[in-house]
This record gives C-alpha cells, sequence and structure tokens, in this order.
C-alpha cells in the first residue's frame, strides 16, 4: 500500500514549502507549479529571449526551435501523429471556441444538431450555444446516471443522424468521473459527425491518447497540468484544421497579404496570431516534462487513487457530508465534490479558509449541471487532489469540516 | 482567525433563530434581492407607521449563513428608522464591508451590523453580506424617485 503520509513532491513546489499552513485542495482549477517551471519562465527570458518565427537571427532562431519543440512534446504526450497540428492558444476556452466559432460553420446548418452532455463545464457549453444559435441548429444535451454513467441507450437516443458535432468532457471538474469518450466517438463517427474532446480535467491525471479516444479535435489548458497560466493547446486532426478559417488573423499567421486580401499560413501558424507568450509555452514542456518523467503519470494515478479513497473513506466516516456522483472512489480523478447538510457550501469555504485549507465552493462553471443535480443553492463544495498532496491534507479537510459542523449544529 | 470569529454564537443565533424571517401579510414595500453567482434569493418586506418610519421589517428567501444573518441584523435595526436614515444606514454597512469605514464610534450606529465587520476581509463574501442592505436601499430608492410617499401601497 503506497504511504500517502509521505510526500517526495512538495519541495518541489516553491508556494506548497513556503506555506506548510495551507491544505491546497483546489488543484482542479488551477495547480500549483514546480520549480521546475519556474526556473524555465525565467530562463527563456535570460538566455532566448526573441520573437519566434521573425527573427533571422541566432536568438530567434533558439526561441523558434524551442517552442518547436514543445509543440512536438506536447503530440508526443496526447499521441498525435503530428506535431503541426498542436495549435497553442490561452487556455481550454479558447481552444473551445476555436473549434466552436471556425469549425462548426464548415458542417453546422439549420436543423442540425450539437451533441454535448449535462456535465460540460461553462466552457465546452457556451461555445456550443453561440454556435447553434449562428447556424440555427439545435442543441442537444445527454443526461446521465446519477454516478455519472452515460448508457448506451443515452447515447443511442441523443447521437443521430442529425447530429454534426459531439463534444464531452474527458472527465468531468464536478463528478471527476471519467466519460466515454471512445463509445462516442465511434456513435459519431456512426453519423459522420465529429468529436471533440475537453481534456482540462484529464491531461494532468491520465494518460491521454487521441487515437485511443477516436477523437477528431482535443482542448486542454497548461495551467491545471502545472505549467504556467495563459498556455491552452488546440489538437485537431490535420484535414478538419485546414479547412478551418482563422478565428484572430494579423501578425505571424500569414502567407501574403496584399491590398484587399490576404492567404493564410499553414496549420498551425494560421491559428496562432499575434506574438504567443512564448516563455510561458517553453515553461509548459516543463512542466509537462516534470508531471511525465520526474513523477510519471502511473506514480500520479497511482497517488491520487490512494489520495481519493482515503478522502472518500473519512468524509464518509463524518455522515453529515454527501458525495455528489459515484460513491467509488476509483471513478473519481482527483475531484470530490460534496455538501455538508444544511450548510452552504460558502460558508463551509470560508470557515475552511481559516484554518489554510483552500476548497473551491460554488457553482464550478457548471450550473446547467448542478440545476439537474437538483443541487440546494445551486452550489456545492469541490475538494480536488493531485500528486502534491499527502494525507494531512485531508485530515485537515476533515478536521475543517468537522468544525463547520459544530459551529453550525453544536447547539442543537 | 477572524473568519471563525465571524461564525461566532451571537452569529449563529441570527442564523439558526431569526427574529424577521416570517412573510409578512400587510407589506406596504416588498422587493427582491438575488445573487445570480451564489444562489442567494431573499424577498424583503416594510410596513410603514403613520409618521412614515419602519413599523416592521421581514425577509423571506435563503441563501448563506452570512446573507441570512445580514438580513435578520437588518431588519431588527431598521425598525422606527425614516427611509432616509434607513438608506444612510445602508450606506454605512455597505461602506464598512468593503473596509471604506472603520472608525468604531462611526460603526456603532449599525449595532449588530458590526458583528460583520470582519467581512472587509473576506472579500469574495461582501456581496453575501450587502444582499439585504442592497436590496432595501433599491426599494426605498425606487419609493423616493418615484414621489410617492413611502407608505404608498402601490408599492407593494
Amino acid at each position: 500500500m503506497l504511504d500517502i503520509a509521505a510526500n517526495p513532491y512538495k519541495a518541489d513546489f516553491p508556494l506548497l514549502a513556503a506555506r506548510p499552513d495551507l491544505a491546497f485542495l483546489d488543484s482542479a482549477a488551477t495547480a500549483q507549479r514546480p520549480a521546475a517551471v519556474l526556473d524555465a519562465q525565467r530562463s527563456f527570458y535570460e538566455t532566448m529571449n526573441a520573437n519566434p518565427l521573425r527573427g533571422l537571427y541566432e536568438l530567434s532562431v533558439e526561441a523558434t526551435a524551442a517552442i518547436a519543440a514543445v509543440r512536438a512534446q506536447v503530440a508526443a504526450l496526447i499521441g498525435a501523429p503530428d506535431a503541426r497540428d498542436v495549435v497553442f492558444t490561452r487556455n481550454t476556452s479558447e481552444s473551445l471556441n476555436l473549434v466552436a466559432k471556425s469549425f462548426s460553420p464548415t458542417v453546422l446548418g439549420p436543423g442540425d444538431e450539437v451533441a454535448i452532455t449535462i456535465m460540460e463545464h461553462h466552457s465546452n457549453l457556451i461555445p456550443w450555444q453561440q454556435a447553434c444559435r449562428a447556424a440555427g441548429a439545435r442543441l442537444v444535451y445527454l443526461y446521465p446516471e446519477r454516478d455519472g454513467t452515460l448508457t448506451d441507450e443515452e447515447i443511442a437516443a441523443k447521437v443521430g443522424p442529425r447530429t454534426k458535432i459531439v463534444s464531452c468532457a474527458h472527465v468531468s471538474n464536478v463528478m471527476g468521473c471519467e466519460l466515454p469518450v471512445r463509445r462516442l466517438a465511434d456513435a459519431a463517427h456512426a453519423v459522420g459527425a465529429v468529436m471533440v474532446v475537453d481534456a482540462a480535467q484529464s491531461v494532468p491525471h491520465l494518460s491521454v491518447n487521441v487515437e485511443a479516444l477516436g477523437t477528431d479535435f482535443l482542448a486542454f489548458s497548461g495551467h491545471k497540468a502545472l505549467g504556467p497560466m495563459g498556455v491552452g493547446v488546440l489538437w485537431g486532426r490535420h484535414e478538419l484544421l485546414d479547412q478551418m478559417e482563422p478565428m484572430l488573423t494579423g501578425g505571424e499567421m500569414i502567407d501574403s497579404v496584399r491590398e484587399q486580401d490576404a492567404t493564410w499560413a499553414p496549420v498551425p501558424e494560421k491559428f496562432e496570431a499575434g506574438t504567443q507568450d512564448a516563455a510561458g509555452i517553453y515553461a509548459t514542456g516543463a512542466g509537462l516534462t516534470y508531471l511525465t518523467e520526474t513523477v510519471g503519470l502511473a506514480a500520479v494515478g497511482e497517488r491520487e487513487a490512494a489520495l481519493v479513497a482515503y478522502a472518500m473513506g473519512r468524509l464518509g466516516e463524518l455522515g453529515f457530508v454527501d458525495v455528489i456522483g459515484s460513491a467509488d472512489p476509483s471513478r473519481h480523478h482527483g475531484v470530490v465534490s460534496f455538501n455538508v447538510r444544511g450548510v452552504h457550501p460558502h460558508d463551509v469555504a470560508s470557515i475552511l479558509d481559516a484554518s489554510g485549507v483552500c476548497i473551491r465552493a460554488g457553482h464550478h462553471c457548471a450550473q446547467p449541471l448542478l440545476a439537474w443535480l437538483g443541487v440546494e443553492n445551486l452550489a456545492c463544495c469541490r475538494a480536488s487532489l493531485a500528486f502534491y498532496n499527502d494525507k494531512s491534507d485531508v485530515d485537515r479537510l476533515v478536521d475543517g469540516l468537522t468544525q463547520v459542523w459544530g459551529i453550525f449544529h453544536g447547539n442543537d | 482567525m477572524a473568519t471563525t470569529d465571524l461564525y461566532n454564537a451571537e452569529f449563529m443565533d441570527h442564523v439558526s433563530h431569526p427574529d424577521y424571517k416570517y412573510q409578512m401579510e400587510d407589506a406596504d414595500c416588498t422587493h427582491e434581492g438575488v445573487n445570480p453567482s451564489c444562489g442567494d434569493e431573499l424577498t424583503f418586506s416594510v410596513r410603514f407607521a403613520d409618521d412614515g418610519t419602519i413599523d416592521e421589517a421581514a425577509f423571506t428567501g435563503h441563501g448563506c449563513a452570512i446573507s441570512q444573518a445580514s438580513a435578520d441584523i437588518m431588519s431588527d435595526l431598521m425598525i422606527g428608522k425614516t427611509p432616509e436614515q434607513a438608506r444612510e444606514l445602508c450606506d454605512l454597512f455597505m461602506r464598512m464591508v468593503r473596509g471604506e469605514e472603520t472608525d468604531e464610534a462611526a460603526l456603532e450606529e449599525l449595532e449588530d451590523g458590526v458583528l460583520l465587520r470582519d467581512i472587509a476581509h473576506m472579500p469574495a463574501r461582501v456581496k453575501c453580506a450587502e444582499l439585504a442592505w442592497r436590496t432595501l436601499d433599491e426599494m426605498l430608492a425606487k419609493g423616493a424617485e418615484g414621489g410617492q410617499a413611502p407608505s404608498d401601497p402601490a408599492e407593494a
């Protein structure tokens, strides 16, 4: 049995090492960064700072090569056959907007349907509302069982001849469950539709492979996977990216410009108008290296599974905490959402904060999901764990929740 | 620490045993306030005495402990106040929770309202604390703009 009381990782994270008073349980919102990422960011500006792509001098060539290397690293991470199909954006939201705004018009018309699940983050929901509105198409929702399971019947009922796009989260940011991407992709392809995956919550925790998932597009953010804030990724099948118009136009995304028109650069530059956050991309690479090589995804998975199992066990013992989604810890990938009976999640979070326990409370950018779940106040608490957490973080959460219960029910 | 001090016995008494949380039968004015991001919903009602002062104040709704305690505390404070005095107290309370007014003597006017002074260090909770006061202030401002006597039943 893995020793979750020991923590060989915390020392690598300057913020966590400097703040032993904190139990950081909000990694699903953003991860903490190891020193390797902060060092890489600084090293970019100290040793290779120049605008990539533009310059004909050595420094700029080095910066360009550094970005290309991270592009190749990302491609290898997600099993993409060709690094040219990896587009750098600012975040998952921008990546999904790019698909919804630039790809949708190539396939979506009046009466067509886009199918998503009720478990989507607003980032994978509002762009489709907008795309459907623009095209006169209909947004259709797949509803899971209470434990997050999507049945074959539900998929068959919602993915049909009118469906042009199916999009879903790989892992739900509220329920923590993995969605059956492969089954959805097969259903989509059977009716000639395209599959889109929001992998923001899976890339930091699971091995993600676009071929195994059978997806046509995949989006994620660097900052949830130990990188700096401000770098996102969109991968797409080359022939689909190739037929898309750019969402943003301007510098560095053209082949040639004349007074009245312009021709676009090839993929991926076509989608990367303006100066990219080159240092951020370089540091994102360092974050992925730390995640996949220094720690390793197998170790990440094993440790997070042990932490989640311990957390759910202890929450279950309290008797006043209701966990949202599956009761099976193996179906929660780092995320455990819950409510303390009769106590508003914002009060829970404020009281926990007083003892240095950082959780998220609110609608988690998933209002339609919380409405469907029928959660009181359309809000819940969420503790999200990463491999750099340990047993003491969970114990402090449990102690804090006991204090919350005492404050609200101590005088009953 | 500040946060657990806030959730003290006196504060929690307003949450668990509110004196002013009920449906008022013969309200002169009723106004709804919501915090969409929190799911807090509050309906505040007042009845005026013949001299124009607030004779009865009550609220219904649901939300976090801070929004609920704040509404109970405010209701108690407003009894006997003119609309002008009530709006001045709303302004003072909102300045307190935003950390703009810290003078002890000035804040005494808020009576139990000072139980919420630590909200000034909890920016994410300011809108919870303010909900009742903002709702009352909007209701009274509407009455003033309309040029109606506050006791005009047309406002109800």
